[in-house]
């Protein structure tokens, strides 16, 4: 069965249609990547399967379960974690406390006035293991917002890991990095791939990100999906590469 | 030099602690100090909303008020007793705050702000117009807090200043550690969540709304404690306090000792208190001494006197 299954989802925003009728399966373990061209809806796309907006037709079926109509917090429940285009961490707090807050939530603790001392040493012993598989541990103690951008999407990928998710949804994980950051956060998700056997699905513009990464890559344009396969087969496809590939070289 | 945390909340305990006993020397008097420290429980549970969940109401009078009322009706009219009176009060505040913010907690920014002052408006017009129970536009008077009968004690709010600075000052205590206890929790650190970036937080699988209407309802229910504490300060209950210049008052205290730390809205209460005592005996013009120290502060000081002092300190 497939973890994500989205059915014939489409998405118009008054006359425009972001999104036209995609329908796409991703298995479980497996790393997903997006690609489209500038303004072919793949976050519009992400924000159906994350519950920030409803699709306008269409079905998605998270786990077994249909979750169209779900609020966006009982997605999270559920097991889809996301990241953003543009980063979203809490700027004026600690790496800690922002890992923090997110253990606390995923463990449901979200309500409690206090945790006694088991519960507490649980938490700690979390945010140290985000803290050391990310590298991030020498920062904890510093605000985020204080922290190079490279940091910053660190520490958003960390806060999505630690809330145990089946899917995790990377937005444009590497945008505006420069090549170190590129190279570091790439390793990071391949890492947390392998090690945690995570389905992961992606929005990427970098093509070595890509083909590095994925096991098999949708290609969405002008909302619509245009071609599905294996890197490779990718790479080969003349329409894509009119579509897309051709036009960015 | 870093700001210690803990030698600053040690300080004003202490300063708290000992006020009867210093406040004339400084050329104040012990009801100025009581004054002190019911409004600025106030701003501090304004601020639980305002500062650390990042909410902004401009209602907060209305319950300030229903507390206020609370006291001064039930000593009236039910029975002559000052735990009653805090109890119908501190339970009205409360109810009210539960049933409103059910309807507006799922309104962000300046449309929240506005709806809470409509809101608060109701209230205030309500005992401004009911002249036959809330004594309309002349106030609630002919009533006078009652010592308090704890069995073991027998506490003489009425007849003793100290007394009753004592009796706020521990209700003070009881809010202010509530308060310090939530933020520093699970829950607290929610709220901070939604302070800093509400879409993150909703991303967490934090259900802003519900977490929001929580933080309100505590929030008003202290405000309303310390409505309470302010009728049995003045004998009287005034249908200015219902009204949206005393939320104003509160939003002012809170930004003007800095909103963004835990003691901030205190130390604003006091400069507003003691500003007002002090320049109302010279001119009636007080309050744009007052507006004009919040523009300064605002534009200078985003963070307030506290955010002012601790960029002195940490540089």
């Amino acid at each position: 069965m497939s973890l994500l299954d989205v059915q014939n989802a489409s998405r118009h925003f008054g006359s425009l249609v972001a999104v036209r009728d995609v329908t796409m399966k991703v298995e479980p373990g497996e790393l997903r990547a997006v690609i489209g061209p500038n303004g072919a809806g793949k976050t519009t796309f992400f924000n159906m399967i994350t519950g920030f907006f409803r699709p306008s037709s269409g079905r998605i079926v998270f786990d077994g379960e249909d979750i169209t109509e779900l609020m966006p917090a009982r997605r999270v429940w559920r097991g889809i974690a996301r990241t953003f285009q543009v980063t979203e961490v809490f700027p004026e707090l600690s790496v800690r406390d922002n890992l923090r807050i997110a253990v606390e939530v995923a463990s449901g603790y979200r309500l409690r006035p206090f945790l006694r001392g088991n519960a507490a040493t649980e938490v700690r012993a979390s945010v140290t293991d985000l803290l050391e598989m990310s590298n991030l541990a020498p920062m904890a103690g510093r605000l985020v917002g204080e922290l190079s951008h490279g940091d910053q999407r660190a520490t958003e990928i960390m806060m999505a890991l630690a809330l145990k998710p089946k899917l995790l949804l990377l937005d444009e994980p590497t945008a505006g990095m420069g090549d170190q950051e590129t190279y570091d956060i790439t390793r990071l998700i391949r890492k947390l791939h392998a090690e945690r056997k995570l389905t992961i699905v992606l929005i990427e513009h970098d093509m070595r990100v890509v083909f590095h990464l994925a096991d098999r890559v949708t290609v969405l344009a002008e909302g619509a999906v245009l071609a599905e396969g294996t890197p490779k087969e990718i790479a080969a496809n003349e329409a894509v590469q009119t579509a897309y590939l051709g036009q960015a070289a | 030099m870093r700001f210690d945390r803990r030698a600053a909340d040690v300080l004003v305990w202490l300063l708290l602690l000992t006020m009867p006993f210093w406040i004339d020397w400084v050329g104040g008097y012990t009801s100025l100090g009581t004054r002190v420290v019911v409004l600025a429980l106030a701003a501090m549970s304004l601020n639980f909303l305002l500062g650390f969940t990042g909410v902004l109401s401009f209602g907060h009078a209305a319950y300030f008020g229903l507390g206020v009322y609370g006291v001064g009706l039930t000593i009236k009219y039910l029975m002559p007793s000052t735990l009653a009176g805090m109890a119908v009060g501190v339970a009205a505040g409360t109810v009210a705050a539960m049933l409103l913010g059910a309807l507006i907690v799922r309104l962000r920014g300046i449309y929240f702000a506005m709806v809470t002052i409509a809101f608060g408006q109701v209230f205030y017009f309500i005992a401004y117009r009911w002249n036959g129970v809330t004594g309309g536009d002349d106030g609630l008077s002919g009533w006078r807090r009652v010592p308090v009968d704890l069995g073991v004690a027998h506490l003489d709010i009425l007849g003793s200043d100290s007394t009753l600075y004592y009796w706020c000052l521990f209700w003070f205590a009881v809010a202010i550690a509530i308060m310090a206890l939530l933020l520093r929790s699970p829950f607290g650190r929610t709220l901070l969540a939604i302070r800093e970036n509400e879409r993150r937080a909703r991303f967490l699988g934090i259900p802003i709304d519900r977490h929001i209407w929580l933080s309100w309802v505590i929030s008003c229910l202290f405000v309303s404690l310390a409505g309470t504490l302010y009728a049995l300060l003045n004998n009287f209950a005034d249908p200015h306090d219902l009204r949206w210049d005393q939320s104003g008052d509160f939003v002012i205290m809170a930004v003007l000792g800095g909103m963004r730390n835990f003691w901030g809205p205190l130390i604003g209460a006091a400069i507003y208190v003691v500003l007002q005592d002090y320049i109302s005996s010279q001119t009636e013009n007080w309050m744009s001494f007052i507006g004009l120290m919040f523009v300064l502060v605002v534009l200078f000081f985003p963070r307030g006197v506290i955010g002012a002092l601790r960029r002195r300190t940490a540089t």
